[in-house]
């Protein structure tokens, strides 16, 4: 070794070798993946600022009926069809002019605009991470079983992405929505089950697509080997090994599925075959921002903050998760893609 | 290369038979007839209009039919055959393959549902066009500037730019552009059936507002690519032996950049479809994505039905055509087998 370090003394990794950094472990505590993703996250400041709008909405939306200053269903007879502006506009008829007491102004049924869309927090997030989470417990299994045990599963697999690949997918839930919308299954929470297994019954498929193009390459690495040689059943290989290797892309991947279910409902709903309006006054999930943005179109000459609030809070709240999303990926997903 | 090639594009047949299957199933189980009037038809006109466009017909096969034909003595099996597959799903699949999509119910017949695609589908085309050429247009140059200049302001400007453009959507973007243009400048960006015809200004707005998110993808994709390829040795050489900065980035950087671009074309495909159903109905332009979104309001099945699966099939083969453009583009991945 130091004869060839005498004959080759540009060679970097020589000398490193040389000397085993047994001071470095005492420099500082070992850092786990999960910690140091988490340090690389906290350094990216637009996925913060993503994480604190979204925690900040998650928060207003449990506390909306602590925020929201009238309620979100009740119509105020004496507003009803004045479309009061929203606060900071003046007009002359002290019928529309802007008040406090209406921050954003009222609908044509005379309903607060600001309380509806704190309600509508709670339908953006449950849209959104429900089907996520559906999405990932049929996905992930499935893409595992295809990517370990291979053959025929994998193969069924594959064929059925692909069909699903060449359906749009907001066609297909136009269809869904359409032909389940009147029957049982779309009576129940005004629709939100049907928008559920709508959302997740075909895009599972991309989750176990990842999951088993993860699982195919990490079978192979030498940990698992290892493991299998060290008579690990394909169950302990899978759970152990396989699967806590793979769990940064796949968090990655929810973050953006995410932000897709949460447009599929605005733009379902937006189209009239989403979420139906809820009379109830106590219901939990009284309006989406996909109903305000459908309402607030037809009436933006009159009233425009009816159509600039939802939409704008939709904007905001995909942005985030694609900033998140963003960061997530930076931090977790070895694999540099855009 | 041949083989592979054939056997893509062949297998856009069976993807086609599924879509339409399960289109078809799923809105065959749909409440609600396509006769379905506040004012309930007589029996004997329900009965002749069923029978007219065929919905008397069983769902699957039909072995009345036959049997009907062998008490009358018939007994070619050609003759037998057809009458077997004389059902309403059998017609139907074969009507897709042979691009006969039915009748239109709300027009109580008059119009084909290809008839109504084919007048309707060429607007949605011009709207697609220029969002295409938009998207190309800007989206890759702002790529380009933003990796040729790293880390400054102008970088983040188009970065900003193209994750807004991905993240919001474009029913947001296209109906805040509207309340913008219509409360700053009392501008309407609406126009009349007379505006649409011809290739004219009125596709200018919603094509843009359309394109906006393959802009936006285009414009990153292009930045990520470039930024790649900045770093490779043949760019390092090719400085090295004295070529000029316009050399470097046209012949060796942008050739290859450009690669991935083509990966996208599908992903825009049914991005733009799907794109084309909310922005024609915002800008009111009458093509198929508008036809569309009014035949769910009418429940009119068979136009819902024959769009869906037409827009399924233009998506397959923009995938097909990706897929096998690939090959010719890079040599790298030229699929052998």
């Amino acid at each position: 070794m130091s004869h060839a370090q005498a004959t080759m003394p540009l060679t970097r990794e020589a000398p490193q070798s040389e000397a085993p950094p047994a001071t470095l472990g005492a420099l500082r505590p070992p850092r786990s993946l999960w910690s140091n993703a988490w340090r690389q996250f906290r350094r990216n400041k637009l996925a913060m600022a993503g994480m604190v709008y979204l925690l900040f909405l998650a928060v207003v939306g449990v506390f909306a009926p602590a925020i929201a200053p009238h309620n979100p269903v009740e119509s105020d007879l004496r507003e009803a069809g004045r479309y009061r502006q929203a606060a900071w506009i003046q007009t002359d008829d002290p019928k529309t002019t802007g008040s406090w007491s209406y921050p954003l102004g009222t609908d044509s049924n005379g309903r607060d605009v600001f309380s509806r869309l704190v309600y509508g927090t709670r339908i953006s997030l449950v849209v959104g991470f429900i089907p996520m989470a559906v999405i990932m417990v049929i996905g992930i299994p499935i893409g595992l079983l295809a990517g370990f045990v291979g053959g025929r599963v994998d193969n069924a697999l594959m064929r059925f992405t692909d069909i699903v690949y060449a359906f749009p997918a907001l066609l297909f839930f136009i269809i869904m929505q359409i032909s389940f919308g009147d029957t049982e299954l779309g009576s129940y929470f005004n629709g939100l089950l049907l928008l559920f297994v709508t959302l997740s019954i075909i895009n599972w498929t991309s989750v176990a697509r990842l999951v088993r193009g993860d699982t195919l390459a990490l079978k192979e690495k030498e940990f698992v080997e290892a493991a299998r040689a060290s008579g690990a059943n394909g169950w302990r290989q899978v759970s152990r090994h396989i699967l806590p290797n793979a769990l940064g892309p796949i968090i990655v991947a929810g973050a953006f599925i995410v932000p897709g279910a949460i447009i599929a409902e605005a733009v379902l709903t937006y189209l009239g075959i989403g979420l139906r309006p809820d009379v109830d006054l106590n219901a939990p999930f009284p309006t989406s921002w996909g109903q305000m943005i459908q309402a607030g179109q037809s009436a933006f000459r009159v009233q425009p903050w009816l159509l600039i609030a939802p939409s704008v809070a939709v904007g905001l709240i995909t942005l985030s998760f694609t900033f998140v999303g963003d960061g997530l990926r930076d931090a977790l997903d070895p694999r540099d893609q855009l | 290369m041949l083989e592979y090639a054939l056997r893509r594009i062949l297998w856009v047949i069976p993807v086609i038979i599924a879509v339409a299957a399960v289109t078809f199933f799923l809105m065959y189980r749909a409440p609600g007839g396509p006769w379905d009037r506040e004012k309930t038809l007589p029996a004997a006109t329900l009965a002749s209009l069923n029978a007219q466009f065929g919905l008397d017909k069983p769902l699957w096969v039909n072995p009345d039919a036959v049997r009907e034909l062998r008490a009358q003595g018939v007994s070619n099996p050609l003759a037998l055959a057809t009458a077997y597959i004389d059902s309403r799903f059998l017609n139907y699949m074969t009507g897709v393959f042979r691009f006969d999509l039915g009748p239109s119910y709300a027009s109580k017949g008059a119009e084909s549902v290809q008839e109504l695609i084919a007048r309707k589908f060429p607007i949605s085309l011009k709207l697609g066009i220029v969002a295409i050429v938009f998207s190309v247009v800007v989206g890759i140059p702002l790529g380009i500037i933003a990796s040729l200049r790293q880390n400054t302001w102008i970088d983040y400007l188009s970065l900003g730019t193209s994750t807004l453009g991905v993240s919001v959507p474009t029913f947001v973007s296209g109906l805040l552009l509207l309340l913008f243009l219509a409360s700053s400048f009392n501008f309407s960006p609406i126009r009349g059936p007379e505006e649409w015809e011809g290739f004219g200004r009125a596709y200018l707005l919603p094509g843009v507002v359309l394109g906006l998110g393959t802009m936006a993808y285009m414009a990153r994709l292009t930045r990520t690519s470039m930024l790649e390829i900045k770093r490779q040795d043949y760019i390092r050489t090719a400085r090295a032996k004295g070529l000029a900065d316009r050399g470097v980035v046209g012949r060796h950087m942008l050739r290859n950049a450009l690669i991935p671009i083509i990966t996208i074309l599908g992903p825009a495909a049914a991005d733009l479809v799907t794109g084309s159903i909310i922005i024609e109905s915002i800008f009111g332009a009458p093509g198929l994505g508008r036809e569309f979104v009014e035949s769910i309001a009418k429940r009119d099945y068979s136009v819902i039905m024959g769009t869906a699966i037409f827009y399924a099939i233009l998506v397959a083969i923009a995938n097909v055509f990706v897929d096998l453009s690939y090959g010719v583009i890079d040599p790298r991945i030229r699929v052998r087998r």
